[in-house]
Formats: C-alpha cells, structure tokens, sequence
C-alpha cells in the first residue's frame, strides 16, 4: 500500500495553458535536437559542426536565409491548407499528389504556348495549378462522401498515381524535343516565371501570397463561421448532426481547400526556382507540410513558425551534407525525430505528470 | 456504531476558481444505500469522483476499512472493491458491449457472455452483448455501465445518477438489484434528483449544499418537501399551473411516418401519426429503446428521409421530411436533444461558442464572421434567465455539472423563441428546483402559443404539464389521450404493448 515504487501517471489538464501550447513545441524541437546529434555522435560524426552547419547556418549566413525563406513558400502554403482539414479531421494525407498535379496544371500553359509573352502568364499559371490541386483533392472527397471511402488511403494513393501521370508526360508527349531525352520539360518562358522579391536570391513573389494566405487562413479559422462550423464536425461530429451542419460539405470544403493550396504551391514552384516541369519538382514537401501543420499546433500563427523551422531543417540538412559528410537520409530521420518528439510534448500539454502520493500529502 | 467501510475527511477539491468540494466528511457504513443530495453543481459527481480515483483530492483524507487509501487511478479503485457508474457515460461507442466490458472484466469472451446474460436476467438489465453502443439508447447503455460495475463483484458501488433515464419498471428492479446487493454485504452511494426514490431505498443520506456538506439524516425520516429545502436552502418552487388549452393551427404533423433503419440494432417505426397544434403540449411516453432516439431525429432532421416520403413529417404545414437540420430549424423549430455532451453541446468548446450552435442566425454572425460580444452577450442572458450555474461565458461545455448543462441547452433552444419546441428528456439530471422552473416555462411558453413535443420516461412529468400523452412502443405509437383523463396504469398498458382503449 505505501509502495516504495511510485509510479507517475498522467492526469488530465483542467485546460492546458498557452504557455505550455507554445513551449510544446519548442521543448521538441530540442529533444530532437538532442537526439540527433547522439546519433550523428555515434556515426562519429563531429556534432558541433554538424549544429553549427544544420541549426546555425541556414539563419546566419544571408545566402543559406534566403533559401530557407524559398522553401517556406511551399510548406507554409500547404501546411495551412491541410491544417483547416485536420481541425476537421479530414485527414488529407495526399498533399504530395496534389502539389504535383498543381504543377502539371501550372506547366500546361508554357507547354503548349512557349512563345506566349505578356505579365499574365504567371498569375494565370498559378491560378491553373491551385485548380489542378483542388480538382485532385476533389476525387478524395467525392469517394469520401459517396462511398465513405477512407480519405487517407485515397488520398495517399493518388499521390502515387499523380507521380505516375507526371512520369508519363515527362517520358512522351511533354518531353523536351532538344533536352539530350531527359525526362524534363522546356524551360519556361520569362513572363512564365514568378517575379523575384529580393534581388540576388531565388525568393519570389510567392512567398507574399502564401503569408497573404496565411492570413486568410488565420481569418478563416479562428473567426469565421465556416470555420467554426467545420472545428464543430471534427471535435463532436454529432453536435454537427443535431445543428444541420452538412458533413459532405464539410469534407469537401477542407479537401478543396488543401488541395487548392497544395497545387498552389507546386505551381509556384515549376514557375519560381525551377523554370521547368521536371520529375523531382517536390523533396517531399506534401509529406513535410504534414508535420509542419501539427508542429504548429494546427494553428495558422503557429505554422508560421513551424514552416520556417522545416524549411531550415532542409537546408541545414543540405548544408551538413557538404560541410560534415552527412547521409542524405539524415533530413528525414530529423523531421520524424521532430515529429515524435512533439507528439509525446503533446501528451503532457493535455496532461500532467502527477506522483501519486496519499491524498493528505498532495500539493494545495 | 459499526466500522464505516469507507471514511472521508476535510476532502477539497478545486477547480481553478470553483471549489467545488469543500472539508467534505462522510462515513459509508457497511451494508448500507447511501444518498448524496444536493443541487446541480454542488459537488455531487466531483465527490464520487475522487472516491473513485479519477481525481486527486487537494486536501483531506480518505480511510478504507479504517486504513488511508490513496488512489493512483480507477484500476486502482476497482483492484480495492470500488466500481462505479458515471454520470456521462464511459463507454466507447465504436465497441460492442462485449468489448467494452473486456476492457474492465479479466476473463475469456464466451464465459463473460454468459455471466453478463445471467447478471441480466438477475437484475432485470437485459442487453445484447454483441450490440455496438452506438446501437443502443441512452437507457440501454446505462444498462451497460451497472453491469460492467456489477461484474467486477465491488464492495462498494458508486452510482451517479443511475435512475435519470431509466424506465419505472427497470428503477424498481434495479431497487430490488440494490436491496439484494446491500443484503449480501455490498454498500451503494447512489446519487438522484427523484428524492422519493431516496426515500425508497436509501438509509443514509448525506446534503450538500455549493460543495459543503450541510446535513447528515435519514431520508426515511423526512418528506421529499423537507429534503428539498435542506438541499436548496428555501422552499420548492410551485407545481405549473393548468389554464386550459386553446389549440391554434396545426404546428406538427407525422403522417403514417415509417422508417426502416440499415442498422439491425435501431428501431424500425411503423406508421406513426400525430398531430400537434400551437398552444399545446404532446407527451410521448415510453421507455426509451422503443424508437425514442429514432423518431427524435427525424423529426429534428438528423435523419432525412428520401423525396417520396417528405409528406410524413409537416412542420408548420409543410412538408419537411427531405430537410436537414438547419432547414427545419429556419422554419421556427428547436430541439433540446437526450445527450447533451458531443450533441447538444460540443465538450471542448467554450459556453459562447456553444451558444452559436444553434443561435447563430439571432445575429451572432455577421459577413460570415464570428461576432463574438454579441455571442457572448446571448450566452450571459441565457446564464442569467435560466439560472445556469458556472464561472461564465468562457467556461468549458464539459466543466458544467450535468444539470447546468442541461439548463444552458433547454435556455439556448427556449431563446430562439421557437414556434414548434421539441425536447427529449428536459429535465433528465436536473435538480428538483430546476426541473419545477423548466416545466412552468415549458406551460408560460404554450400559454403563448409554442407547440411542444416532450419526449419523456417520467410518467408523472408528462402528467404535469401534457395536455395529450401518446404512447411509443415497440416503434408504435399509440392513439392520442387527453392526460386529465387518463390514468398511469392506461399509460402503462400501453408501453408493455398491450394497450387498447377501454
Ligand atoms: N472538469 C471541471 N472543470 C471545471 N469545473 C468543474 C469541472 N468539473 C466540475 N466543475 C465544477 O464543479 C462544480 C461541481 O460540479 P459537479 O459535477 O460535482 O456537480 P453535481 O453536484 O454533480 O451537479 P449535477 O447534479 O448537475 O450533476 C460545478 O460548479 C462545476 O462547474
Ligand atoms: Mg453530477
């Protein structure tokens, strides 16, 4: 009865404070920190050097700065649009597929109209690949709300069949004509080509939609209607049923939504720092934007955060990998480090860790 | 004296502001139904709760048996000879009964069956074992939760609330159930608003007013007037007075409704009719489990029915059968549901926000946004005018003791000023005070001209304030019948199926 042992257990937070939402993620991060560089340790690589080119770098060299702001364009993009559905739990899992079928859309129109010229081009770029994404998420729904087909599982294994439709147009009818039979698209035309934002780096124009649309996001979410009704589907699906808020709306709207911003981002991409439809047009952004949304607390101020973060992850990953001899697997097994890291920081904003003691000596 | 089994002393709980127990003493004595009274929100559950384990007291002292006892988790209450059934049920609602009791009950599935039939049988809590909970009614997974406290063989039984929607029949089984556990050693703190019930059966009972207890008796001593007074601290509430009705147009129309649910374990309804007209009150009794949860949505239009049938269900003259919630609702209809967490209200959600459930359209949304003070203002009206207990507007759905709860949905709905107002179970967990007040405003409102539908097992509810009862059994519904000439054993004629007009 008076154990020697005691064991802790977790109790219920009354309500979990903003504190300790914030500092979740940030006690994460340097867990996963902590426990990347044993590992680099055991690989006997030298950790210093390895921080010094992964964590530090990519924020104190200029050049390393303006390649992680590119890389946020993209995951802020599609981490916000995901975390709308997640809030709703619709659990899109394909933004990868959709991010290439916005780039495909996007490509179209440099495609068959190389020699277009005139300041619309880009925008109307954009705009094709944010359809092209919502229209690929849009199959996920239907099957969703007709056939109450698993949304993760489709939506993910369209992400395999998207990858298989851009190998196809890069092998036959899209292949360059002069491109030496690399499965690789023509380099885009200039007017096909998102506007540069800081002169001297590859930053552009896309990076102010996506903060635009991180606003609109933070609008969305936190004090409109729609948003509201859709956190309701997620966290009581019942109470959803009993006020008649439709849940097929509901789950093509977050689907929509995703889809739109993750195609958005794949178009700015073949229109921004790569100029051309190739096959590694993604590094797994669609995948990454995922931990980027629950990283920020599903939250769009939140992912403003957690996008940069990522986006530094890549490119101090890609920095070690020169500067300390690196794997290149090593990016990957930092982002699921981060992710279990914070799902077990998670655990403890939702619950305490308690001593269990006689209820006479409990803390007042 | 005999050795209590179980002693509290100087127990405090709190949570943030709230202190929602306060120095609580109590001796359990062995063999022995023990009563909780108060108020909604005067500690009841958050007691039963730290007796259990599921919360850690902040102060005092817990002795079992004569020796302390601190407990780490229910497990921990369960390994002592604690079982208890919660206010909200615990069970999970994808699993089947078998399942759910699996989680709690060591042992092999075939052998467990059985005892959860033979238990059953014993005790009058008939379930199928292999029924999802989301299958079963609020009354049938209640049933559930007795019986997986049962087969743990506890010491002491905690019961929270266990009557609340249970049908007359089963609450005296489950009296005779109580009896016999008592007699073979096993104490019960049982918690109820029906003070007669206390009455019945109980021997002890302990009052507690905001948290601290303010009395010990013998209920057996005393008359359900005088226990309400100690737990309120004044007198009851008046019954609602009858003024004599004045039908106006037809609000409410089923049509021959027949439904035939895909899932096996729901009730079909077979060619149902009534009629409802504004300044009335129609009671439908029985007990739930008999297409109670059916015919409530769809008639508040969770359940749709295809384009051919929309004639069966009229509202306001129109036929809404294919409508949705939403649509029904613009029409002027309102609907206070038998759950009240993750239906009537969303558990992790703010009060405010709760209100804009079904109160967005009274200009709580404005351009499609949010508007937040105007929101917060209807939630401090409707705490206010219904006497909702809880810190404010801010505070969590979940935090509200259950009949606050239950009081905040019944004002929300009442506010949207319907002109046809349908609620299941009004005044279930509701404290006596409370329910009185409920009910004269459900009279004040057909006074007015609302036409109400009132779902309800409590025979003697539907008696004060219905001016017509039908019956719902076994999907059927009865003919209508004029409640000042109608009997409860006609009533219940009916509800065991056996029911033809004399
Ligand atoms: N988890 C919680 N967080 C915040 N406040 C809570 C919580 N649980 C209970 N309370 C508050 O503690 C007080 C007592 O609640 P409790 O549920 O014990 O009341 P009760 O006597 O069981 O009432 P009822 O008859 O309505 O069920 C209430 O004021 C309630 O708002
Ligand atoms: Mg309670």
């Amino acid at each position: 009865m008076s154990a020697a042992l005691i064991w802790p257990r977790l109790v219920k937070r009354e309500r979990p404070s903003l504190s300790i939402k914030i500092l979740a993620p940030l006690v994460a991060l340097m867990a996963a920190t902590l426990i990347n560089l044993l590992l680099y340790l055991i690989m006997g690589k030298n950790p210093v050097a390895v921080f010094h080119a992964m964590l530090l770098e990519p924020f104190i060299s200029f050049a390393s700065f303006s390649e992680v702001l590119l890389k946020t364009g993209p995951l802020l993009l599609i981490a916000e649009g995901l975390a709308i559905g997640y809030r709703a739990k619709v659990f899109n899992i394909g933004a990868e597929g959709q991010f290439i079928m916005g780039a495909i859309f996007a490509s179209a129109l440099p495609v068959w109209y190389p020699m277009a010229t005139g300041q619309w081009i880009w925008p109307t770029m954009l705009l094709a690949g944010a359809i092209g994404g919502a229209m690929w998420a849009g199959i996920t729904a239907f099957w969703r709300v007709r056939l109450r087909a698993n949304e993760i599982l489709v939506s993910l294994m369209l992400s395999l069949v998207a990858t298989q439709v851009l190998n196809y147009l890069l092998l036959g009818p899209w292949k360059d004509p002069n491109g030496f039979n690399f499965p690789q698209s023509v380099m885009f035309q200039y007017d096909a080509m998102v506007p540069l934002l800081i002169p001297g780096t590859r930053v552009n124009a896309s990076l102010l939609i996506a903060l635009a649309l991180a606003l609109a996001a933070y609008v969305f979410m936190q004090k409109s209607f729609m948003g509201y009704k859709l956190e309701v589907g997620g966290l009581a699906p019942r109470a959803a049923g009993y006020a008649g808020f439709s849940e097929g709306r509901a789950i093509w709207l977050s689907l929509l939504i995703g889809g739109f911003a993750a195609g958005l981002a794949g178009a700015a991409e073949v229109a921004g720092p790569i100029g051309q439809l190739q096959r590694s047009i993604s590094t797994g952004y669609g995948y990454a934007a995922i931990i980027v949304a629950y990283l920020g607390g599903l939250h769009p101020i939140g992912i403003l955060f957690s996008s940069v973060l990522m986006a530094a992850i890549y490119i101090g990953g890609d920095n070690a990998l020169v500067s300390a001899d690196l794997p290149i697997a090593a990016v990957r097994v930092f982002q699921g480090s981060l992710l279990l890291s914070y799902l077990v920081a998670l655990a403890f904003v939702r619950y305490r860790l308690v001593f269990a003691r006689s209820a006479s000596g409990g803390a007042s | 004296m005999v050795a209590p089994l179980l002693s509290l002393r100087g127990i405090s709980k709190r949570y943030g502001e709230v202190r929602a127990n306060q120095a609580v003493d109590l001796d359990v004595a062995p063999r022995s139904i023990h009563a909780i009274l108060g108020e909604n929100g005067a500690g009841k559950s958050t007691l039963m709760k730290l007796i259990y384990g599921v919360e850690t007291p902040d102060s005092g002292e817990m002795l079992w048996e004569g020796a302390p006892l601190a407990l780490a988790s229910p497990s921990a209450a369960r390994r002592r000879g604690i079982g208890m059934v919660f206010q909200h049920f615990s069970l999970f609602e994808t699993l089947t009964v078998i399942e759910n009791i699996r989680l709690v009950v060591p042992g092999r599935t075939r052998t467990l069956v059985t005892r959860i039939r033979e238990l059953g049988a014993e005790f009058g809590l008939e379930v199928d074992p292999y029924a999802h909970i989301h299958q079963l009614s609020v009354g049938e997974r209640q049933r559930v939760e007795i019986i997986r406290c049962l087969m743990t063989d506890p010491k002491l039984l905690i019961l929270d609330e266990p009557t609340s929607v249970l049908p007359p029949q089963s609450v005296s089984r489950l009296f005779d159930t109580l009896q016999r556990l008592r007699d073979g050693g096993v104490s019960v703190l049982f918690i109820s608003h029906k003070l007669e019930e206390i009455r019945a059966i109980c021997d002890h009972a302990t009052i507690l007013r905001a948290g601290q207890v303010t009395g010990h008796v013998d209920p057996r001593e005393h008359d359900a007037h005088d226990l309400a007074r100690m737990m309120i601290g004044r007198d009851m509430p008046e019954p609602p007075p009858k003024a004599s009705a004045k039908p106006g147009e037809t609000r409410l129309e089923l049509i021959g409704l027949t439904y035939a649910p895909d899932d096996p374990f729901a009730m079909p309804l077979k060619n149902l009719a009534l009629t409802l007209k504004a300044g009335e009150i129609l009671g439908i009794a029985g007990i739930s489990g008999n297409g109670q949860a059916e015919l409530s949505e769809l008639i508040s239009g969770e359940i749709r029915l295809p384009l051919e049938q929309r004639e069966q269900v009229q509202m306001m003259g129109e036929p809404v059968g294919h409508l949705g919630a939403a649509d029904r609702r613009n029409l002027g209809f309102s609907f206070v549901p038998e759950d009240r967490l993750g239906r009537g209200a969303v558990q992790g959600m703010s009060l405010a926000r709760n209100s804009l459930l079904t109160a967005h359209p009274l200009g709580l949304v404005r351009h499609g946004l949010i508007a937040m003070a105007q929101a917060a203002d209807f939630t401090r009206r409707c705490i206010a005018d219904h006497d909702v207990r809880t810190s404010g507007v801010e505070a969590e759905a979940s935090g509200l003791s259950g009949g606050n709860l239950q009081k905040f949905i019944v004002g929300r709905e009442m506010m949207l000023a319907p002109k046809l107002f349908f609620l299941a179970q009004p005044t279930w967990g509701v404290d006596i005070g409370a329910a009185t007040t409920i009910r004269q405003k459900l009279v004040a409102l057909r006074n007015q001209g609302v036409a109400i539908l009132v779902i309800s097992e409590e025979i003697d509810e539907l008696f004060d304030i219905c001016d017509r009862i039908q019956v719902l059994s076994q999907g059927r519904l009865s003919p209508s019948l004029e409640a000042r000439r109608t009997r409860p054993e006609d009533i219940g004629r009916y509800m065991i199926g056996a029911g033809t007009p004399t």
